[in-house]
This record gives C-alpha cells, structure tokens and sequence, in this order.
C-alpha cells in the first residue's frame, strides 16, 4: 500500500455528449504528496476530481483510487475520502457540531466516537466556541473552514479539495491556507483544484497545469517557473498604453528572452529584471510605472497557453 | 485506521438519523399542520357538518370522516415533505451531494427519507388517533392497524413525489403537481363524502388515487367492516404504486447525483 500510487490514471477522459470535458490525462498521486490541478475556469479540474471522487464514471481510460477501481468499488473508496466541494453543502437547519457528527454517521462511526471526532476537528480549524451556534451567521472562510473539517471526519487517507478558497477574502484565504499546510505537514494527501497560483504556489508540492481538457505541463511549481519562465519579470505600463503597446513591444525587442504584450502592460521575462530595465531606459523609452518580481505561476500558464488564468 | 471506521451503521440509518434530528429541530413548524389542523377539521366538519347530515352508511358523521382526515393528513404531509425539500436538498442546500461525497449511495437516500417520513407520519397518526378516541370516533379494535396503512400511503405517495421532485430543476412545475393531482385527490377520495356521490366520470379519479384506497382501509378498520374492494386489491393497488415509485425515484436520485 505504502509503494502503490494513491491515484493512477492512464488516457482518462470524460465526455458529456459532444462535449470532452477531459481529454485523455494521465497522472499519479503518491501517499503524503500536496498534488494541485492548475487551470481556468472550463479546463476540466472538477470533471477529474468529481470522477477522483468516484461521483463520475470515466468515459475511457484506466483510474484506480486507492488501488480500488471506482466504478466497481466506489463506496469502499469514498469511505476513505475526505471532499470538500467547490460549493458548501453545509446543514443550514443544523448547528455547526451537527454538522459534523451527522455527517461522520454517514462514515459509520459510532455516536461517541463522532462527537469526540466532531469536538477535535472543530478545535483544530478554530470553530470551537461556535459548536452550538448556527451555520448561516458564519463568515464564508469559516464555512469553508468547517467544511475541511467535515472533510476529515472520516480520518481520510486522500483529502479532495475543489477551489478551497475561491471566492474568501485575502484573510480568510490565509486562514484556510495555514490550516491545509497543517494537515499537509501530518502528511496527508491533499489533492486540489485551484485557478489561483499563489494558493498552488503556496499549498502544491507538485501540480499539472490543464487547458482544455489535458495535461499541458507537470512539476513543481519552482521547476515549472524553471522550465517555462525567466528568474524574474518585468511589467512595464506606459502612460499611452492599451492601443500602443504593440508598438512598444516592438521598441523592446532583443531585451530579456521573451516580451509579452498584453492589454493592460507589457511583460518583459529576463533573468536579472533590474538589468532589462536599465536597457529599456538607454533605449530612450519612458514607462509610466515598472514593476521587477520573481516569476509566478501565472507567468507560466501564459506562457504554456497564451492566456492569463483569471479572466 | 480506515477500515475501523467503516460499517457497524447502515446507511439508510445515518440518512434517517439526519432526518430525525432535523425533524427534532423543526418539529414546531409542522404542529399545526400536522395535529391541530386535522383536529380542527374534525370539529368544524365532522360536528358543525355532522349536525346537519346527522348519519352516513350507519354511523355519526364525525366517524365517518375520521379516516378520510387521518389518510389525508398523512398525505399532505408526504407532499409537503417530498416536494421543496427534496428539491431543496438536491439544489439549495445540496445535502445529497453532500451525502454523494460519503459513503452513501443514491438509494440509500431514497431508502432513508421514505422510511423517516414513515416515522414522521406515524407520530401525527398516533397523536391524531389518541385525540379521536376520546372523541370516540373508533369503532373497532382493527382501529389498530390504520398505522400500518398509512405507513404503506406514505410508500405509495412518497417515492412517486420523490421521483418527481428529483426530476426538475424548477419548483415551479409543484405547481402542476398541486393542480392536477394533490387537490384532486384530497378532494374526490372520499375523504367526506362516499364517492358513489360522485358522477361516475370522477369516480374513476377516486379510483386511481391511493388515497382512495387508503381511505376505505382506514375506514373499514375503524368502523369495524368490510371495505368497498377486496382487502388485497385496495393493498395491491398501494403496493404497486410503492414499488413503481421507488424504482423511479432510485432512478432519478442516481441520474441527479452521478454522471
């Protein structure tokens, strides 16, 4: 078991009529990894947790959870899951223990066990003092808080979290982040679908990249900035911007390794960024504002795709 | 570790117990719908009505109708219970998919809600028949087993409902189903009339409805004789509604929660 990937697909797809959803992936997810799906919104993430969560029959291909086959074994895997959905399903009519003892019944622990299991959890993602409170008054990032604790309910041997902190505040993000790098530093499998790269950045040890249906990438997120993208980026605006910058970027040529002009401003990837600055200011050109960072995931997937991740 | 935590409960009972605990929070709501209305029914109809009509088939009015108010209470409940919740838990609160995600398969939830609405409409049977013996609208020992028939009207009501529910996207199409077939079956199953009344044309309605048939059981038992049809044909009849309501609502739970 300790050897066997967690998660091991070959050629799997899903369609829905006409429609190919997932179109041919293949991956492995080892026991203790953080593993992220990176992608837009459309690229088949959730069509390939839903089918990981044994909720979605593969059109085609080879998928074993667990070493278990979903199709003939789903419920024996999906009591050794723990999911937390891209919409909250939370109990509005229960309060906030309830909602997790009812939900541990639903894994078959006893009665004792799921309070003692209930009261942990809700310790442990800091929702304590709201165990007898109602749902509905909690914030969004403690309802999703409280959701990763249903998810654990069971003691998982593979957490599935579908775009854990789309639509939380920066702080409530944070909140969610640190108590996910918890579990990941008890070990446990997290597997997750994001289109933010900082939360892969932050949470994923290793990550595809999705587009359309595939796997257009696969690495680190460091390995894949090496692979795909400079050391460092410059974003250039110019105060006459938005219909010039064509016109720009070609005023830059030759600086950096690669110009990227976009709507808005023009991305200019160099290994040392304040160097490509230099050059752009002894050609004479005047940008409104510069910017030098590191490289980000989302300099990746522009460069993979040709696209920003968040339209 | 896993393997532990697996199996000593089954699963329709961990859906029931969810039920039963959401009915343990929200049981106030449904007081007077589900016991004060039937019992106001009884005085206004079976004794301001009664007054007037003084006996029917050979007993007082308010006997008469006790089993027609008890069957269709039971049946405004399954609808009430069977519709926008249902709904509700498919795409508000979205508490099968929840379920989906665990263990539990789709007609483990069918299962569950069918056999907590059972528990659910025993509870308003049994406190309804308690007030009408003191009325003393009962006039048999076989009074008894009226539980038993309204746990099979909840059956036949309830998965063919179910089915429905978890069929639509819009709560509008309730809309239908309480036009064309709740008013018509509360209002032509004999509830407070026999539906020899009735121009044969409409009969058939009556004839067609379960809670027809659950009403001449119910009657016949509190009355003490025999009903209209043979016992097993009015049982056949639920039963068949039973059995093809819950193939439907196993198939439409199942189409709703995988793909």
């Amino acid at each position: 078991m300790a050897d066997q990937p967690l998660i091991h697909a070959r050629g799997l797809v899903k369609r829905f009529g006409d429609f190919t959803a997932v179109a041919g992936i293949d991956l492995d997810v080892a026991p203790g990894e953080a593993f992220g799906f990176l992608g837009p919104n459309g690229a088949g993430k959730s069509s390939t947790m839903r089918m990981i969560g044994c909720v979605s029959t593969p059109t085609q291909g080879e998928l074993r959870i667990l070493g278990m086959d979903p199709v003939r074994d789903g419920t024996r895997i999906r009591a050794r899951l723990g999911v937390c959905p891209q919409l909250d399903n939370l109990d509005p009519d229960l309060n906030v223990r309830e909602n997790l003892t009812t939900y541990a019944r639903y894994f078959g622990l006893s009665r004792a066990e799921s309070r003692k299991r209930a009261d942990e959890l809700l310790e442990f993602v800091q929702l304590a003092d709201r165990a007898e409170g109602k749902v509905e008054p909690l914030s969004g990032g403690m309802k999703r808080r409280l959701t990763i604790a249903r998810a654990m309910v069971n003691d998982p041997d593979l957490v599935l979290l579908d775009e854990p902190t789309t639509g939380l505040d920066p702080q409530a993000r944070h909140l969610v982040w640190e108590r996910l790098f918890r579990l990941k530093q008890r070990g446990t499998t997290l597997v997750l679908t994001t289109h933010y790269m900082d939360e892969a950045e932050q949470l994923c040890d290793r990550l595809v990249v999705m587009d359309a249906g595939k796997i257009v990438a696969e690495g680190s997120p460091r390995s894949l900035i090496q692979t795909y993208s400079t050391a460092e980026v410059v974003e250039l605006r110019f105060a006459d911007g938005l219909d010039a910058n064509a016109d720009y970027a070609a005023k830059l040529d030759g600086i950096g390794e690669r110009i990227d002009p976009l709507p808005d401003r023009i991305l200019l990837y160099a290994d040392d960024g304040d160097d490509a600055v230099s050059e752009v200011h002894r050609r004479g050109l005047a940008p409104a504002s510069v910017l030098v960072r590191r490289s980000t995931l989302e300099d990746v997937f522009l460069q993979l795709t040709g696209r920003t991740l968040v339209d | 570790m896993a393997a532990e935590t697996m199996r000593p409960l089954h699963p329709v009972l961990a859906v029931v117990e969810r039920y039963v605990l959401l009915y343990r929070r929200l049981w106030h709501a449904s007081v007077f719908s589900s016991f004060l209305l039937p019992i106001l029914f009884l005085i206004s109809i079976g004794l301001g009505v009664g007054g007037y009509v003084g006996s029917i088939e050979g007993v007082d009015y308010l006997s008469w109708i006790v089993p027609g108010v008890l069957v269709s209470t039971a049946f405004q409940i399954c609808i009430g219970e069977s519709t926008y919740p249902v709904l509700g838990d498919f795409k508000w609160v979205r508490a099968y998919h929840a379920m989906r995600a665990a263990p539990i398969r789709p007609a483990d939830i069918v299962h569950g809600h069918l056999i907590a609405l059972i528990l659910r409409v025993e509870v308003s049977v049994v406190a309804f028949l308690v007030v009408v013996l003191f009325f003393g609208g009962l006039h048999s020992p076989w009074a008894l087993v009226t539980p038993l028939v309204c746990a099979l009207l909840v059956a036949s009501v309830v998965t063919p409902v179910t089915a429905f529910a978890a069929s639509i996207e819009s709560d509008s199409y309730f809309a239908l189903l309480f036009r064309f077939v709740v008013i018509p079956a509360t209002l032509f199953s004999g509830v407070f009339f026999p539906v020899e009344q009735l121009p044969v044309v409409i009969r058939a309605v009556a004839y067609a409805s379960p809670v027809w048939h659950a009403v001449e059981l119910c009657r016949a038992a509190t009355l003490g004789r025999e009903p209209t049809w043979p016992i097993a044909a009015h049982v056949g009849y639920l039963v068949l509604w039973a059995v093809v309501g819950l193939v439907l609502a196993r198939r439409a739970f199942k189409r709703r929660l995988e793909d």
